[in-house]
């Protein structure tokens, strides 16, 4: 008989410790997927900071660090700049990477660091308990946000995608969303682009996940996929942002 | 050689081939220095875009096995107290260098010992210390650049090399080890360096089972024990006999306490000179041993009293402290001091002690 499907052999096996409906280990599933079909579970080094991401270094089975909040580019960077002959990614929230750790990410995106990072965006803080995000919608409720987010006191939702394929130097940048089995097959794919960039030695490429957080948004997990697909994606359209020029050979791989 | 470009030098024979770092005054002669140097030895210098990140930077770099540095100044050490908190929980080997200068706040750009009480205390939050050593001299500084990392390497620990802005940017003869390019680091049992025929390895200070993070810190408390047990450091000068006033001071300041106690000693007043190499671990017997055969203490400091505290937890009561401080980028003349030690001694009960 055909096997046709099997747990990565980067993912350790035990059951996701995730709120019912959250996209977490989906994409952990994705991640751990593409590094075995890519052979490089023995060279990745994986880095988690703060936040409901941070539990991604109990279920891959590869070396990871634990980070600080926001850091987890600039730990990605020493490491990649002393060891260039590993895989380096980075796993953020939004909390992480699109408030606390916006200088990070910025100017390792802009020196073109030789690495990969996903970033998980479900428009809340999670792991705190539900407050506003930098990603959350105009007019969400938080727990900091009681009324909705008010566009006159706290802004729009930050697109760190858009952001980021605004500099000039970073290769790769995409959005893929987690609410359709469709698109998760799609963001499959994106992932596997954004390791192939680095082991091209094409400099930093980034996936930015929609995901969900139905413990913190209050609702189901089918209720918040469709408010995902509602409410999120008119902020933050997927595809593939930034790709790197056709003439871009990449640097010398070691 | 400059201070700044001696300590850089020193880190390449002690061979640390990477470093990341901001630029800030005084210290930034050490980042010019191994931008143009490491590139050419294979290793690597990276400009972060702040303190904040190159803490983090270091991390990453030790965490997979290298022998890093990076060096700043008072501001900006303040800036990497949170990834000096993550390198001490995660116990990874890192030297850190703070070319001191006067705060608090922007304070100025002139030398101090401002940061004493923020360096021997553990620099950040949770519950840890770290080994500091505070050159009085550029060779001293270069002697010790090579010792923090060997340090850091046998204790698995970050290590601040405490200096300041007379030490980074004065010019003073000194000698190198042959030595062009030191051994990497040791690491092979720990660091993250892509899981090939072994299970795969965490660098973290993430303990959420309160038993374990109560061990973990306990585990950090007794290594630091045994580093003050081995790695103690000063220098205990002319106090021999009985002293009438024992001075106690650390890095440029104890040099130029040095000169004071050399002129009050011309004049046949006996005093002696206590300057702690190792600022923590503090070498709190042996300081308590020499104040225990003295009459007086006199702590000079570039700072209001910060050192001043462990002088007086080595006293223990026994005799009484004087304090001398200039600071907000004031250096104490020799001249000043010497006037300071005759005060001092003036103190004393006439006819000596019975």
């Amino acid at each position: 008989m055909n096997k046709v499907f099997s747990y990565a052999d980067a993912l350790i096996r035990k059951p996701f410790h995730y709120c019912p409906g959250c996209t977490h280990g989906t994409i952990h599933r994705l991640i751990a997927e593409v590094i075995d079909e890519l052979g490089i579970r023995e060279r990745v080094v994986g880095i988690s900071p703060v936040g409901c991401s941070v539990f991604i270094l109990d279920y891959l089975r590869c070396d990871m660090f634990q980070a600080s909040h926001g850091r987890a580019p600039a730990v990605a960077t020493g490491a990649k700049r002393c060891r260039p002959d590993l895989v380096v990614f980075t796993y953020q929230g939004d909390g992480d990477l699109a408030a606390i750790g916006t200088s990070e990410i910025v100017h390792a995106a802009n020196r073109g660091e030789r690495i990969t990072v996903f970033f998980v965006n479900n428009a809340v803080y999670g792991m705190t308990g539900g407050q506003m995000a930098p990603t959350s919608v105009p007019g969400q409720r938080t727990t900091t946000t009681p009324h909705g987010r008010n566009t006159e006191t706290d802004g729009y939702p930050v697109n760190m995608s858009e952001v980021l394929a605004a500099l000039h130097t970073p290769a790769y940048i995409a959005r893929v969303s987690m609410h359709a089995p469709k698109e998760i097959i799609a963001a499959r794919h994106v992932v596997k682009k954004a390791f192939e960039h680095q082991l091209a030695g094409r400099c930093f490429s980034f996936v930015e996940f929609l995901s969900t957080c139905p413990t913190n948004w209050g609702m189901t997990p089918v209720e918040s996929l469709r408010w995902l697909e509602k409410e999120m994606l008119p902020y933050f359209p997927l595809g593939e942002i930034k790709v790197p020029p056709a003439d871009d050979k990449g640097g010398k791989t070691p | 050689m400059k201070g700044n470009e001696a300590i850089a030098e020193a880190a390449i024979r002690a061979g640390c081939l990477h470093f990341f770092g901001y630029p800030i005054t005084p210290q930034s002669e050490i980042p010019e220095y191994l931008s143009r140097r490491l590139p050419e030895l294979g290793g690597c210098y990276v400009q972060s875009e702040s303190e904040v990140a190159t803490s983090h930077m270091i991390y990453g770099a030790a965490g997979v096995g290298t022998k890093v540095m990076t060096s700043s100044s008072s501001p900006g050490i303040s800036l990497m107290a949170e990834g000096i908190s993550y390198l001490a929980g995660a116990e990874l080997p890192v030297v850190i260098v703070n070319i001191m200068r006067a705060g608090p706040g922007l304070g100025g750009i002139l030398p101090a010992q401002s940061d004493y009480a923020q360096t021997t205390r553990g620099m950040a939050h949770g519950d840890f210390r770290l080994i500091a050593l505070a050159p009085a001299s550029v060779q001293e500084a270069v002697d010790l650049t090579i010792l923090a990392f060997d340090l850091a390497e046998k204790y698995r620990t970050p290590v601040i090399l405490a200096g300041d802005g007379v030490i980074g940017q004065m010019m003073e003869p000194v000698v190198l080890p042959e030595t062009t390019v030191g051994p990497p680091l040791k690491a092979d049992d720990w660091a993250l360096t892509g899981c090939v025929g072994r299970k795969p390895r965490k660098v973290s200070s993430m303990f959420l089972d309160p038993d374990e993070l109560n061990a973990h810190n306990f585990k950090l408390k007794a290594r630091f024990a045994e580093i003050a047990r081995n790695e103690t450091r000063f220098e205990a000068y002319a106090c021999d006999e009985p002293l009438d006033l024992l001075v106690t001071s650390f890095g440029i300041s104890a040099r130029i306490c040095r000169s004071a106690v050399d002129a009050a000693r011309s004049e046949g007043l006996k005093v002696g000179l206590f300057r702690p190499i190792t600022i923590s671990p503090f070498p709190m017997d042996a300081l308590r041993e020499i104040i225990g055969r003295s009459q007086r203490v006199l702590d000079v400091e570039m700072n209001t009293g910060q050192m001043l505290h462990d002088v007086e937890m080595a006293a223990q009561g026994r005799c009484p402290i004087d304090f001398f401080g200039r600071c907000g980028g004031l250096i104490p003349s020799a001249e000043g001091i010497l006037e300071q030690i005759r005060a001092s001694l003036a103190q004393l009960p006439k006819g000596g002690v019975p």
